[in-house]
């Protein structure tokens, strides 16, 4: 289970408001490469994970990935806080304050509501694994873009700098999961069946050598 | 201690730390809209600290609950995990 801990994992503090921004960096709260997608995505496959490392990943990579939505929802929100009418609508989000006000709503940059469609689990967990070193590499893509966008504001580019780092942590720690489940997979019988229940307490030990 | 012994004292451990926790929860949500109630105050105190003692005693044989547990070794991965369905 989890609980709730009063703090930011990375500070956001943001002087000047900008709704222009708000309208392009929500696609990190609830855009196809965004942190919502993310957390759901590593929480739902972490229960088919063959081993205790890639277990462990999942559970603790997803639980990170909440702390970041709530960052990026603390950027957006204070990027919109105090803005007058006349901003919003220069900001192209006239649409969006229509449906939401200036409420932090999980969409794309473009409009598109947040769906479950940009989770995949696809009952493989190299197939699953493949998906997250991708996931990762577009999350950092689009905080480079973003960085990009926002270059005349040094307070949105810092918590972006952290979570466009923390994107090629997470994508180092997937691919020694990977390394680890394909090494598993090579060196033993697996059966990929609901009754196979893999024992993780007496693998732990498990130096490889297939003895 | 027994392997069956030592499981049903830790599973009886654990159930009294989810009471524990699950008072807290239920103590903060009628704190957050009755902050001035003393009573449920003082009894959020006193969940708060036996909860913290029995998650230490917890902690110390059985392996950490949450990542900010320090061990000498790295015990997050040897207890199977709650999704799992024996020991949760």
């Amino acid at each position: 289970m989890w609980t709730y801990s009063k703090k930011l994992e990375y500070p956001v503090n943001i002087k000047c408001p900008d709704p222009r921004l708000a309208k392009v960096i929500i696609s990190q709260y609830g855009g196809p490469d965004g942190e919502l997608a993310a957390s759901l995505r590593y929480l739902s496959q972490r229960f088919g994970m063959p081993d205790q490392n890639a277990k462990a990943i999942l559970n603790d990579i997803g639980t990170e990935e909440l702390a970041h939505l709530e960052m990026v929802g603390s950027i957006v929100h204070q990027l919109t806080k105090g803005a007058s009418i006349e901003e919003i609508e220069k900001a192209g989000l006239a649409p969006y304050y229509t449906d939401h006000g200036v409420d932090v709503y999980p969409q794309s940059a473009a409009g598109v509501p947040f769906t479950a469609a940009y989770i995949a689990c696809k009952g493989d967990p190299i197939a699953n694994l493949q998906e997250d070193l991708a996931a990762e590499q577009k999350a950092r893509a689009t905080y480079e873009k973003l960085i990009d966008l926002c270059r005349d504001n040094p307070d949105v580019i810092d918590p972006l700098r952290f979570l466009r780092e923390r994107e090629v942590v997470h994508f180092q720690r997937f691919g020694e999961a990977l390394r680890g489940v394909q090494d598993k997979l090579a060196n033993r019988k697996f059966y990929m069946n609901n009754d196979c229940n893999v024992k993780p307490a007496t693998d732990n030990n498990d130096c490889g050598c297939g003895n | 201690m027994h392997n069956n012994c030592m499981e049903q004292t830790r599973n009886e451990m654990l159930m009294q730390i989810r009471e524990y926790n699950f008072s807290i929860i239920e103590l903060a949500l009628y704190l957050d809209t009755h902050p001035e109630d003393k009573k449920a105050l003082c009894l959020h105190k006193e969940y708060c600290k036996s909860l913290k003692d029995l998650e230490d005693k917890y902690q110390k044989v059985y392996g950490p609950l949450t990542i900010k547990y320090p061990c000498n070794k790295w015990r997050w991965l040897e207890e199977p995990w709650p999704w799992e369905g024996d020991a949760n």
